[in-house]
């Protein structure tokens, strides 16, 4: 497959990027998500806008009770940085999961969190999306997920989106109108066709994760057909707070079902419970109820709904053992 | 065998590998001329589709396009065998799965050549599709226009003995139905042609096949063109596995597009095209029986099979026959019977990948023999060790096997697994497997009937000390090229280094059928081992008179030749080539194969399967089930393989681990699935989607060689490059069962196939049973 030509911008101050930004140029950071389907010919932007040379996006330092990582960290340098491992081991876990030691070398922080969200209708060549007439992500007016739909519900597949929204990281997003920050779970809609709040002239410019204040366990959990390479078919991001009187917080977050990551609710409950094996398959029953997969990514949604089930528990149970 | 080893059963580097390594070598998609045009296929939207209307003015008009054509400019139908030529460059009046080829277009360059397929504006009349082989034999609606019977493309029944009495005497009757879900090659290089018309009208054909001299004969036909106007040459291959032993729609295209333009013509097919181009491997439904007497014996096999062919012939009528034929070693089978129908369905043709024809099968016979084993309480391995053919022997269905290493490789595969030590005392959930099969060495019979000899080299000495060697033989990364070169570096005491190979062009070499059904090393190695003994008995004479010895007392080794008598006496081996054409000449000599044609029975069919020599092969898995999600981790796997004889260590151990990682890849992860509700598009045509193993999903692979050296074959050997592949899948079902007490008989062992038969069973938490 061939790119089609367009028009590549290099700015070298945050103020020319937001100006081309500004202009109707797409952001372009390591490009693993963005060419893939340019190159499927799924849009045709005429001027690409590369982030590479904005050193403000590289940072990496404590903040205050948090620690800021810049859009443009590498999933590999997310994957090994001493800070991460210390404040959010989590996130590193995450970034170690994703796609392949090339890609992770090109992939970026910002890039993951804007992952076009996945859906085998759509993640096809022209050719192929044509024989099929399209959908609502694409030429076509239908979705052949659910047919009934009238919202298009391909599958967030970016796994440091579960693990930060787990930590209650936020974002700051810029633009030449001015900076505001958000939590990243309400950055995210569910709408597949358009899956973030962010304006079209909006750069994602860094996540802030705040340190835990007391003692927490955290594990994310990818489950793939094959050990590399693979998008997550199930992605659960596990968090625990710890206090004197057992567990204080449990949170599940779980994504890859629609194009909004998805908080599991109604785990209130646990707090004051021991962490233990019971709690284990308590919680993986109620993220069973609550995680519904669709057939919007190439893999049987019965058996992945049985994985919920089963890695959660083992996850907590693991977690208990610690 | 030979008692010499200067360089038989030694480990060499590749010829050619450095160059890969570095990334340098050329390959079909390197390959540029000046003035060279790209083209790009138009292809069908839709599954079945009468074509109203191609117009191609459209894209004509376009800025930089040069020349266009659709399927009534190439309507010459041909066929990989001559008796089905059932495929047309392009479709004419109709297009039969989605992908099939349409029009194509010819423009100054790659992104102009998409922007004219697209402008191309094809009127389609869509029909009925079907997806199913027993609905397409049902069913009045004809897919293919040529087919002769409907939507049946070949049926073989063949009866040996009565299997009738045998089952209806035996002590145990084993039934099952097996499903085979069907793979592709996917081999890392994708289909590339390239096509130049030179100044007296001598159209070349640089392409990625695995069959210079098919395609040659194809290209003659289609064109209409005399051979002797067309020459093909076939550049170094990133793999083919049978996915490019045959001719293409883009070999076809670029031909006629330069002839048209008179200016050089290439076509590269993105990944997408590859999936479409297809001719993998068959997705098969069989049914077995199989009786047995109380100790195991083999009383009789009953095996009916329904092929889904896709929507052409390509090499099916020989899948037919091998998905029956093939089965009757390793094992005596008192008697045999088998039933194979091969239907058309609007998918993207089936063809011949890797052990063609015989691996699904196979995974059926030993998953077979297995429950038979639980049933009468005997180990598996010495049950087929019971049933075992011996060398020099017969099958039922009359195919003479020559020698047999088949127990070796059962005892190999015993002792490395430890399998007597810990089958039975793994804990739940894991299991070790086992299973056993058999491969041609080539065939007898050429794809065409001649009289011709199937393969022939040409080797030639310089006065420099140097070889060349004009094979014809396809390197497609299996190794020919190193295992020509061996031989004469065996025969003519040169280091592998000294020789130059020269291979798979037609206008250079002689002619060679092609890279399939693992025949190369053992008629292109005869070949090349009568030239090269034919020069080494001039240059041994040469050195002989010289030194006024006779001739046997001469031996040609690292670089020089050396009196066996008086191991003193030496001379540089340039200076014995350039006594030896001082003598006679320039030093150059053909050698040629013809395979024997009194190896197998006198029915009709009874030629196909006939082989100079077979190979066997022996599986164990080890697997680890996890009953709660499905998944089935193949941690190692021991492969013994009998090739007859090493000629290159490494070679044959990167056969057995190749063959053994493709195996279990079909096993566990590959399915090459088209979806049904959706027109019958591919179900992901991408390799994100078709999902192979990566290196960390890749067992520990145990390749040992086991050598029973066939007379037949060079130095003894027979084949390495597709045995080792079949019983790899049984050995894992099997060690499934072993591990948790699950059948799986259909494949791939997915998670949610494996989870489904779980619970089927009843098999949950751990130890559950
Ligand atoms: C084979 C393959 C496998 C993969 N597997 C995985 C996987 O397992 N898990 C996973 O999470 N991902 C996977 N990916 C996707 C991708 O590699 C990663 O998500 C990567 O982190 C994306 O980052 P990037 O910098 O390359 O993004 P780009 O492709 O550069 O950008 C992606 C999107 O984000 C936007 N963008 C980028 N930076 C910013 C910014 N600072 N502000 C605003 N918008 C921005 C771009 O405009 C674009 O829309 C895979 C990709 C491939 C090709
Ligand atoms: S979920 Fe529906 S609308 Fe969205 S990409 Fe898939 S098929 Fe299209």
């Amino acid at each position: 497959m061939r790119l089609a030509p367009f028009e590549l911008l290099v700015p070298a101050s945050l103020d020319e990027a937001f100006e081309a930004l500004a202009r109707g140029g797409v952001p372009i950071a390591g490009g693993t998500d963005l060419l893939p389907t340019l190159k499927q010919r799924r849009w045709r932007p005429e001027r690409l806008v590369s982030l590479h040379r904005l050193a403000v996006l590289q940072a990496e330092h404590v903040e205050g009770e948090g620690l800021v990582l810049g859009a443009l960290r590498s999933l590999a340098e997310v994957a090994s940085s001493p800070l991460v491992a210390e404040h959010a081991p989590m996130v590193a876990q995450a970034a170690a999961a994703g796609a392949s030691p090339q890609l992770r070398e090109m992939g970026t922080l910002g890039g993951n969190l804007n992952l076009d969200p996945r859906c085998r209708y759509v993640n096809q060549s022209q050719f192929w999306r044509g024989a099929l007439g399209g959908c609502l992500k694409s030429e076509g007016d239908v979705c052949h997920v659910v047919p009934s739909g009238k919202r298009c519900v391909a599958a967030m597949s970016s796994d440091l989106a579960p693990a930060l929204i787990a930590l209650d990281a936020s974002v700051t997003l810029a633009s030449m109108r001015g900076a505001r920050t958000l939590r990243l779970d309400d950055y995210y809609r569910a709408d597949g066709t358009a899956n973030t709040t962010r304006a079209p002239d909006e750069l994602l410019i860094a996540v802030r994760v705040p340190f835990a204040t007391g003692p927490r366990r955290t594990t994310y959990v990818k489950w793939r057909p094959r050990k590399s390479i693979d998008f997550p078919l199930v992605a659960l991001a596990i968090r625990v707070d710890l206090a004197e009187a057992g567990v204080s917080r449990v949170c599940v977050v779980a994504n890859v079902l629609g194009a909004k990551p998805k908080v599991v609710g109604r785990l209130d409950r646990f707090a004051g419970r021991a962490l233990d094996a019971a709690l284990a398959a308590e919680v993986a029953e109620v993220v069973f109820e609550q995680c519904k997969p669709l057939p919007n990514v190439p893999w049987d949604p019965a058996h992945r709904r049985e994985l919920h089930r089963v890695l959660t528990r083992r996850a907590l149970e693991e977690l208990a053992r610690r | 065998m030979t008692g010499s080893t200067w360089q038989i059963g030694k480990t060499h580097r590749r010829v050619g590998a450095y160059d890969r390594m570095r990334g340098v070598s050329r390959y079909t998609a390197d390959l540029k001329l000046p003035g060279m045009l790209h083209a790009k296929i138009v292809r069908s939207p839709h599954a079945h589709a009468r074509i109203v209307d191609v117009d191609l003015e459209g894209a004509l008009a376009l800025p930089g396009v040069v020349a266009a054509i659709s399927g009534r400019d190439l309507p010459t139908p041909y066929g990989i065998i001559p008796w089905t030529h059932d495929e047309n460059a392009l479709a004419v009046d109709k297009a039969l799965h989605v992908g099939d080829g349409v029009a194509c277009v010819a423009a100054e360059d790659e992104a102009t050549a998409i922007e004219a397929a697209a402008a191309v504006r094809v009127q389609y009349d869509p029909l009925p599709a079907l997806f199913d082989p027993e609905e397409a034999l049902a069913s009045d609606v004809r897919i293919n226009p040529y087919a002769k019977k409907g939507n049946l493309t070949k049926e073989v029944e063949l009866a040996f003995g009565d299997v009738d009495a045998a089952l209806a005497g035996a002590d145990l009757v084993i039934e099952g139905e097996y499903r085979f879900a069907g793979t592709t090659h996917a081999a890392l290089e994708p289909h590339c042609a390239l096509a130049d018309v030179d100044g007296d009208g001598v159209l070349t054909v640089w392409s990625t096949t695995q069959v210079p001299h098919y395609l040659h004969r194809e290209l003659a036909r289609v064109l209409e063109l005399p051979a002797r106007r067309i020459r093909v040459v076939q550049p170094p291959l990133g793999g083919g596995f049978g996915g490019k032993s045959e001719p293409f729609d883009l070999e076809f295209c670029v031909s006629k597009l330069a002839l048209v333009t008179g200016r050089p013509v290439r076509l590269l097919y993105t990944r997408e095209e590859v999936f479409y181009a297809h001719r993998g491997r068959h997705p098969m439904t069989m049914l077995h029986r199989a009786g047995f007497r109380r100790d195991g014996t083999i009383l009789g096999v009953d095996a009916r099979s329904t092929l889904d062919g896709g929507a052409y012939s390509s090499f099916g009528l020989v899948t037919t026959y091998y998905s029956g034929q093939l089965l009757s070693a390793p094992y005596a089978l008192g008697a045999y019977r088998f039933a194979s129908r091969r239907a058309y369905t609007n998918k993207p043709a089936c063809g011949p990948k890797r052990g063609h024809g015989s691996v699904q099968p196979r995974f059926a016979m030993e998953v077979q023999l297995d429950k038979a084993a639980v049933a009468l309480d005997l180990d598996p391995i010495e049950l087929r060790r019971r049933n075992a053919l011996e060398a020099d022997s017969r099958t039922i269905n009359e195919l003479r096997i020559g020698s047999s290493g088949f127990l070796d490789c059962l005892a190999a595969v015993e002792r490395a697994s430890g399998w007597k030590e810990r089958r039975g005392r793994l804990p739940f959930g894991r299991g070790l497997g086992v299973a056993g099969s058999t491969y041609i060495s080539g065939t007898n019979y050429p794809i065409y009937p001649n009289e011709m000899p199937q393969s022939a080299v040409q080797v030639t000495l310089d006065r420099s000390g140097r070889a060349r060697i004009f094979s014809g033989a396809s390197e497609i990364g299996q190794g020919s090229d190193t295992m020509v070169a061996a031989i004469v570096s065996e025969e003519l005491g040169l280091a592998l280094e000294d020789i130059r190979v020269l291979s798979a062009d037609t206008d250079l070499c002689p002619v060679d059928l092609g890279a399939y059904s693992s025949r190369i090393t053992l008629m292109v190695g005869n070949a090349c081992l009568s030239a090269a003994r034919a020069l080494r008995r001039v240059v041994t004479e040469a050195v002989a008179r010289a030194w006024e010895v006779p001739a046997r007392r001469i031996a040609l080794v690292d670089r020089v030749a050396l009196d066996l008598e008086e191991p003193g006496r030496v001379m540089p081996i340039d200076e014995a080539f350039q006594r030896a054409e001082a003598e006679h000449g320039l030093l150059t000599a053909v050698g040629d194969y013809r395979s024997p044609t009194d190896r197998h029975g006198d029915y009709r069919g009874g030629a196909i399967g006939a082989s100079p020599a077979y190979s066997f092969t022996a599986h164990v898995a080890e697997v680890e089930v996890d009953v709660e999600t499905g998944e089935v981790h193949v941690e190692r796997v021991w492969c013994a393989h009998d090739c007859g004889r090493a000629l290159s260590r490494r070679l044959v151990e990167g056969q057995i681990e190749g063959s053994t990682y493709m195996g279990v890849a079909e096993a566990v992860f590959e399915h090459h699935e088209l979806d049904v509700a959706h027109g019958g598009l591919h179900a992901g045509p991408s390799l994100l989607d078709y999902r192979l193993p990566t290196f960390l999903d890749t067992p520990a692979i145990d390749a040992l060689i086991v050598e029973a050296p066939d007379p037949r074959g060079p130095y003894g050997a027979k084949e390495a490059g597709e045995g080792p592949l079949h019983s790899s899948i049984p050995a894992v079902a099997n060690a499934i069962y072993d591990a948790v007490g699950v059948r799986l008989d259909a494949l791939p062992f997915d998670p949610p196939r494996v989870l489904a038969a779980l619970r089927e069973r009843g098999v949950r938490r751990e130890g559950a049973r």
